[in-house]
């Protein structure tokens, strides 16, 4: 048997009793990594998240919809910002989570391996991608760390614009001409199973004992929060007039929530993997941000070092 | 202790998996620029509040990033930054020590002092 350290029983009192963990406080190393895993990938998820969207900056059918893809965009960068200072309250550096990311040790959502192809796409990700994003970050709210759940917690106020523009850009392709509805349809049909995805491997997949849920880093499991989501899914999508790509996909009395059929699991593990359609492509746009941007940081530094060389002078 | 490590897999937590970038040899980043923490205050007669912290080069991009970054939907009417690096904090693991002195003065508290009820409000 082994024995627990007293540090460790009172850590988990904290936790029992709903108080928040903060940097300094002690945790037990599976907690710190498990914590900056998780938050890291989120950051990067926010921040590779704004490749498919930016793709259409350019190209949106209106002003309006420019700004609001713009003002979108913006927030995710934002998103990204107040993840990655919450993961480094966990004592890992901004360079090295990046590194990671560029290197491709780190990881993030599999959802933005997928293309953009219409602009319908703009309204699928926001109503199906943020929607699935939201059920989680929601819950996140709540969870133990500190610096995470205030993250989540500014994030959340942000982040329903986003899945309403969504679906209100679907809405007007839905009342729009022939052509209009069949491309809101197709951007639903190949938008909704990479979403159902987002929520992670089975329930029963999981091996080990739900350590995270002990911990109350997490407080839902992913079946639980994908039956949310197709729940509240596939009854919206009756006001677009549309329908969702699965002949399963059926109200269970018995249950009180909607069967559907089983995901693609082989394509899950594939785009995991690097071969998604989009994983390279996602990789290199980053690596290209980085590296060619890397001269404005130097100056950006060199001009407030030459400031402050000035003000010494000028003050002695 | 013997931790095993957590297997599960949730969105935000995706799997170790080798990607394809694996070779990728990233340059050292010689211009880190230092960190700095936020304090917003977000109507007039109400108290600068810590918003959170954010990297730029200077005082100027500081607060040019601030408003950017935590006031895009009008949070805010004035802005203040410090960098990190200057902001001291108690221990956190001294707290029960450090704190402990205002815990047994109760008297400092209104509620300690019982008063007829002809008083009433004071």
């Amino acid at each position: 048997m082994t024995t627990i350290h007293p540090l460790e029983i009172n850590f988990q009192d904290k936790i029992d009793q709903e108080a928040k963990i903060e940097p300094k406080d002690w945790m037990p190393d599976a907690y710190r990594k498990t914590n900056l895993r998780q938050i890291s990938q989120h950051a990067h998820s926010e921040v590779v998240g704004m490749l498919p969207e930016g793709n259409w900056i350019t190209r949106a059918p209106s002003l309006k919809r420019k700004a609001i893809l713009i003002a979108k965009v913006q927030d995710e960068a934002g998103h990204g910002l107040y993840l990655y200072c919450a993961a480094e309250t966990l004592g890992q550096s901004r360079e090295q989570m990046i590194d990671d990311l560029h290197s491709g040790k780190a990881k993030y959502s599999s959802i933005f391996n997928y293309p953009t192809l219409t602009w319908a796409d703009m309204g699928a990700i926001g109503w199906l991608v943020d929607g699935a994003a939201i059920l989680n970050q929601v819950m996140l709210c709540r969870t133990s760390y500190g610096p995470y759940a205030r993250a989540m917690v500014r994030i959340c106020k942000e982040e329903s614009f986003h899945q309403r523009q969504g679906f209100e850009t679907l809405l007007v392709l839905s009342k729009g001409t022939e052509e209009q509805k069949a491309m809101c349809q197709d951007a639903i049909n190949r938008w909704w199973w990479p979403s159902l995805m987002m929520f992670g491997p089975k329930d029963s997949e999981s091996t080990n004992s739900d350590q995270s849920m002990k911990w109350k880093i997490k407080r839902k499991s992913n079946d639980e929060l994908r039956q949310n989501f197709v729940d509240m899914i596939a009854e919206q999508i009756k006001l677009l007039g549309m329908t969702l790509p699965d002949s399963h996909l059926k109200w269970n009395e018995q249950r009180g929530s909607y069967d559907f059929g089983e995901i693609n699991w082989d394509e899950f593990w594939n785009v995991v993997k690097g071969n998604g359609p989009c994983n390279k492509e996602r990789i290199d746009a980053r690596r290209k941000a980085h590296e060619e941007g890397a001269w404005v940081r130097e100056a950006a530094l060199a001009y407030a070092d030459k400031k402050n060389k000035i003000k010494t002078v000028s003050a002695a | 202790m013997n931790f095993q490590f957590i297997k599960k897999m949730y969105y935000g937590d995706i799997p170790d998996e080798p990607g394809n970038g694996a070779a990728y040899q990233t340059k050292p980043d010689t211009a880190a620029w230092p960190l700095w923490e936020v304090f917003i205050r977000s109507k007039r007669g109400l108290d600068h509040k810590h918003a959170g912290s954010l990297k730029a080069a200077d005082a100027t991009m500081a607060i040019e990033n601030a408003r950017d970054v935590y006031t895009r939907r009008q949070e805010g009417v004035s802005i203040w930054v410090v960098e990190s690096k200057y902001i001291h904090a108690s221990n956190p693991d001294e707290a029960e020590s450090f704190f402990d002195p205002a815990e047994d003065k109760v008297y400092r508290h209104p509620s300690f002092y019982e008063l007829p009820d002809e008083v009433k409000h004071m």
